[in-house]
């Protein structure tokens, strides 16, 4: 199909089907002030060699986290992806392949989602997953959302070791809704008292493991503690190499597990676009949000795929649905699940083992290092410091020496000066021992 | 004991002031094989034209309002594992739940069997 630009007598001859005499008429309900008056300032086209030394030269402005030593985490983690997850995820079958709404001819899209479903549930320990999220912050809200539905009421008690991120998008989702977010401060690598919070009007406890501080916590009495009063306990996960380590959130008794599953098949990608995880038992599969895979038969008895139990889904139950949400992370969900077959068990239980290794041997460098002071009793990948510095400014005088040192807390707690020198460092399978020596010179010479 | 019909395709069988409800044989033969029904909880309060259940069949959702006002005294628990029952048994097995009635002249808006016949014939 070609692209050919309208003509003024095309123009003219659709105002007249539709008896509008001026387009500017079809934008009345704009705003005055918020309409654009005139073309936007931009420069004129450049040939293709132009272009490409134009982005060169903003690439270079930044720094790429391969290129120094990086020991940044919250979140989002850098991690080998192998070459053959961008091999397979660039076939024009997989690439642009479009939502399979249409079993018939979707069978291979359909396929992996279920295969992907399968992973998420097994490591997560839980019944059921659906077909992935946005990314982890909105599938934990999402999980806030649900957990009101099921439990009909409205309190959401949130860990204050939460990601920030994820408890804002929390009130976001939550803002024009009967639910009430209850929060709590972040206690670093103190424990928290979440249960003598809860009431008859409460819906669910949301905490996260490992947390946002990198601590990593059993949550197994306070999944039995909330069920003896039919509440329910939502366990976040942000870094999803943890779970080839640590109990799973399933093996704990959550009800509903959420996470970013980014770790696995997908680089940093500047923010975006990531896989958001969901989980839960199956009594509750009904009210869970986003695409569902099943397995089933077709006319002739042979085993096939469909997305499944659609009327959860707005396109079926409209504003009763159980979110707005349709669509899913797609390729990013693919990465996943093509690299976590790479792995299989083994694999990603030794890929958990190497990052935790690695993190113990950068904690046990940074001992004895003067205005330093390591915060965690226990970590995975990530824990946290407390320095006698401005942790903001450490960071950045290392940037200047081409080392990104970690986390500064205060970049997302601005409004918490009690938390200026705190430090949240992240190793993986990537981080070297030189990479590791360098800091921690770097972070000699600063804090001396 | 009576029975009433409302024009959502509901039965309602009266006796002793609680009410037995679920919906038509017209209404489960349009709706197609149903695949799951939420009830509501023992307890709930409910006012006439409220949504009070929903019928999932393989085609579509639908909500049940309920006939009368009152307080839910039971629901049936068979459906959860055997929601074909409101297909098999619209009428008896499929009820769908029991209702105290706080108000008895709500009933008087309700049409008999005679008269939900004549209704049906009509929607042909």
């Amino acid at each position: 199909m070609r692209y050919l630009p309208l003509s003024t007598d095309d123009r003219a001859e659709m105002l007249a089907k539709i008896c509008v005499e001026n387009i500017n008429d079809l934008f009345v309900d704009v705003p005055n002030h918020a309409l654009l008056k005139g073309l936007v300032d931009l420069p004129n086209h450049m040939t293709e060699m132009e272009v490409e030394q134009n982005f060169e030269a903003y690439s270079a402005k930044s720094v790429a986290a391969g290129s120094v030593p990086f020991f940044v985490g919250a979140g989002a983690y850098r991690h080998h992806v192998p070459a053959s997850v961008d091999y397979q995820i660039q076939r024009g079958e997989y690439l642009t392949a479009y939502t399979p709404y249409q079993p018939e001819i979707s069978q291979g899209t359909l396929q992996t989602l279920y295969e992907f479903q399968s992973q998420v549930a097994q490591i997560t320990g839980m019944d059921v997953a659906n077909a992935s999220m946005y990314d982890g912050s909105t599938a934990c809200g999402e999980a806030a959302l649900m957990a009101c539905r099921v439990t009909r009421k409205k309190r959401i008690i949130v860990s204050g070791n939460l990601h920030p991120h994820y408890i804002d998008v929390v009130k976001n989702l939550t803002k024009f809704t009967d639910g009430v977010v209850v929060d709590n401060d972040p206690t670093l690598n103190k424990p928290e008292n979440l249960i003598d919070q809860v009431d008859d009007d409460t819906a669910c406890v949301i905490v996260q493991n490992p947390d946002f501080f990198g601590n990593i916590n059993d949550f197994s009495d306070l999944a039995d503690a909330l069920h003896e009063r039919k509440k329910l306990l939502v366990i976040v996960n942000t870094e999803v190499v943890a779970l080839g380590a640590i109990k799973s959130p399933g093996e704990m008794g959550a009800d509903i597990v959420v996470g970013e599953g980014q770790s696995i098949g997908n680089g940093l990608n500047y923010g975006g676009p990531y896989v958001g995880l969901f989980a839960t038992r199956q009594k509750y599969v009904r009210q869970m949000p986003g695409r569902l895979c099943g397995e089933t038969t077709d006319a002739d008895g042979k085993r096939g795929f469909v997305l499944t139990l659609s009327t959860r889904e707005q396109h079926i139950r409209r504003e009763k649905a159980t979110s707005n949400i349709c669509t899913n992370a797609g390729l990013c969900t693919l990465a996943f699940t093509i690299h976590m077959t790479l792995l299989g068990e083994k694999g990603y239980r030794h890929l958990a083992q190497l990052n935790h290794a690695g993190t113990v041997k950068l904690k046990n460098k940074l001992a004895g290092i003067d205005g330093l002071e390591v915060l965690n009793e226990t970590f995975f990948n990530e824990f946290t410091v407390r320095l006698s510095n401005n942790a903001a400014e450490v960071v950045e005088t290392l940037v200047e020496n081409d080392v990104i040192a970690g986390l500064p807390v205060s970049r997302l707690y601005p409004d918490r000066p009690e938390l200026n020198n705190i430090l949240i460092i992240a190793v993986t399978e990537t981080t070297s021992e030189d990479d590791m020596d360098i800091l921690v010179a770097e972070l000699k010479e600063v804090l001396k | 004991m009576t029975t009433y019909y409302s024009e959502d395709h509901e039965w309602i069988n009266v006796e002793s002031g609680v009410g037995t409800v679920g919906i038509t044989d017209y209404a489960q033969n349009a709706l197609g094989d149903i695949v799951f029904v939420e009830v509501p909880e023992v307890g709930d309060e409910l006012a006439k034209g409220d949504e009070v259940a929903v019928v999932e069949s393989v085609k579509a959702a639908s909500e049940i309002y309920s006939p009368v006002t009152g307080e839910i005294t039971a629901v049936n628990e068979d459906l959860e594992d055997n929601a074909s029952l409101v297909n098999s048994s619209a009428g008896g097995d499929g009820w769908f739940f029991k209702i105290s009635i706080s108000d008895d002249s709500e009933l008087e808006g309700l049409m008999d069997a005679d008269g939900y016949k004549t209704f049906t014939a009509g929607l042909e």
